[in-house]
């Protein structure tokens, strides 16, 4: 039975493959199409993705944790905990106020002033170091570290940090809006294959149903046909990437020799890329589904 | 058995194709089904495979209603049944051998099952030798036995054919009304339609007449 069912699905995949390749050039417009939209979005994560590393490579982010005047000893272990708990946090050092004001006091160029000052006003502190994926959730962390009552305030120790955390977050949601607007496009073209490919099968469609044909059945190849264009649009947007960052690699090489530096940009990871092709397929499939469901019913034998 | 109870067919426009017919057939049974053109006999003949539903009344196969199937039921009413359509409903884009093997491919028949039954309904119909040609190559009278093939290839238990000897000379036709009984001598219920009188003059079976949508005493 499972022989039978796989031998039938492998002849309608096999009848598929033959049909793409009996219409290579518009097959390959239309996977060249969709190739082109989708590795738009891919090529911008990339490049964020680098832009992320190097930003990580340079500067472990740093974060002051300012604690309220009023705390008490358990406030502070209580709060410790919590911090060493946390895996995104690689160092804790805890800086109590009169550690602080002597260190302001050496820097100060006014050390009167503060040697006069009644009693102490600066607060209990922990300066914590972040690990490199916490770049990506600083903000979330900050929300978090906020919302405890015995802390007052939370402050990234360079506004260059939390500029960059920013500008990531405008990144993934501009990859996010451009992958939406490259999926509609392969959608759509994957829409219009189908459509045209119904057109010219009127014939067989309305033969088989005359003749038993579940919709299933007749939707099958169509169905094929549109994850495999998919899959073939993913192959092709994964190339694309690949062939920018090695040019844009290329110039690196040539210009950073000049600074006497060394600096490569990584690539698409094979899971992501595994990822890529996962989805286009997804989207080839979905557009001839939708596709197929506004056409098929059409086709009503006489 | 098939019947069918005060079915009627108005068609979209308001034409009445089929006005309370009143019928039954037997399991095993030849009839055929004649009158002018335009009389109703394409459309009786597609009721019975659901491909026009009546506007009212019952038709029933082995007690099942046909008027009143799910569309996803359908395509197992029309597996039991094989259809010689009047206008043939070939593929011309394929070959023989393939346009027969597609009832077989619809009902998941293994590969090399389908293709020994692909070639034993290619050999009653005698078209053995033609199996890679292209139907554009077919006389009409091949094309008719083509068609033919189709409709037997995966065995039904109902055989409908639509003016089969529509455009064929008297010899021709006569060989095929001879394949279709020997068909129903192996126990298939034939459904045979034709305008041509002078092809029933000494037949045994019964004769259904149609004129303007009823069936005449
Ligand atoms: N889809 C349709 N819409 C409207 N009228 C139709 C349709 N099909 C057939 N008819 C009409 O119904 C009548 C019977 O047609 P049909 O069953 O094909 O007759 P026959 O097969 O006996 O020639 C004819 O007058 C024909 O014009
Ligand atoms: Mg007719």
């Amino acid at each position: 039975m499972i022989r039978v069912w796989l031998a039938q699905h492998w002849f309608v995949f096999m009848a598929t493959f033959k049909r793409l390749l009996a219409t290579p050039i518009t097959s390959l417009l239309s996977v060249i199409i969709m190739g082109v939209a989708l590795s738009v979005p891919v090529s911008i994560y990339v490049l964020v993705e680098n832009l992320q590393a190097i930003a990580n490579e340079r500067n472990s982010p740093q974060m002051s944790i300012f604690l309220r005047n009023d705390a008490k000893q358990a406030d502070v272990d209580r709060i410790r905990q919590d911090l060493e708990q946390n895996p995104q946090i690689i160092e804790l050092e805890f800086v109590t106020k009169d550690v602080a004001l002597q260190q302001l006091l050496e820097k100060s160029e006014l050390p009167d002033i503060a040697m006069n000052l009644p009693r102490n006003p600066l607060p209990d502190a922990f300066v914590i170091t972040l690990n490199e994926n916490a770049l990506e959730n600083l903000k979330q962390l900050q929300e978090d570290l906020k919302g405890k009552p015995e802390i007052k305030y939370v402050q990234f120790d360079s506004a260059w940090i939390e500029r960059f955390s920013a500008l990531l977050e405008l990144g993934h949601s501009i990859i996010l809006m451009i992958t939406m607007i490259s999926s509609i496009a392969i959608i759509a073209v994957m829409f219009n294959t189908i459509r045209l490919q119904i057109a010219t099968k009127h014939d067989e469609i309305e033969i088989s149903k005359l003749i038993g044909a579940t919709d299933s059945f007749i939707r099958r190849p169509f169905l094929y046909f549109g994850a495999l264009q998919g899959l073939a649009a993913g192959a092709i947007a994964w190339l694309i990437v690949l062939l920018l960052i090695h040019l844009i690699n290329e110039q690196l090489i040539v210009f950073l020799r000049f600074y006497e530096m060394e600096f490569l940009l990584g690539s698409l990871s094979t899971e992501n890329g595994l990822s890529l092709l996962f989805f286009s397929t997804w989207l080839g499939w979905l557009g001839a589904r939708l596709s197929v469901s506004n056409h098929l019913w059409r086709i009503e034998p006489q | 058995m098939i019947t069918f109870k005060n079915v009627s067919k108005r068609y979209p426009n308001g034409y009445i194709a089929l006005n309370n017919i009143n019928l039954s057939i037997n399991v095993g049974e030849m009839v055929f089904l004649t009158g002018h053109s335009g009389a109703g006999k394409s459309t009786l003949l597609k009721s019975i495979a659901a491909i026009e539903r009546p506007t009212s009344g019952i038709i029933t196969i082995s007690g099942q209603n046909i008027a009143q199937l799910k569309s996803s039921a359908i395509p197992f009413l029309r597996r039991k049944i094989g259809i010689v359509f009047q206008d043939h409903k070939l593929l011309f884009d394929r070959s023989i051998f393939d346009n027969i093997l597609l009832p077989l491919q619809i009902s998941n028949f293994d590969t090399q099952t389908a293709a020994s039954r692909v070639r034993a309904a290619l050999d009653k119909v005698g078209l053995l030798k033609k199996e890679k040609a292209m139907p554009i190559t077919l006389s009409g009278g091949e094309r008719q036995r083509l068609c033919i093939a189709r409709a037997i290839v995966h065995r039904p238990a109902i055989l409908i054919a639509d003016e089969p000897t529509g455009n064929l000379d008297i010899a021709y036709a006569r060989d095929i009304m001879a394949m279709f009984t020997s068909f129903n001598q192996v126990g298939v219920t034939v459904i045979i339609s034709t305008h041509d009188a002078s092809l029933l003059e000494n037949t045994q079976h019964r004769i259904l007449s149609l004129a303007q949508g009823s069936l005449l005493a």
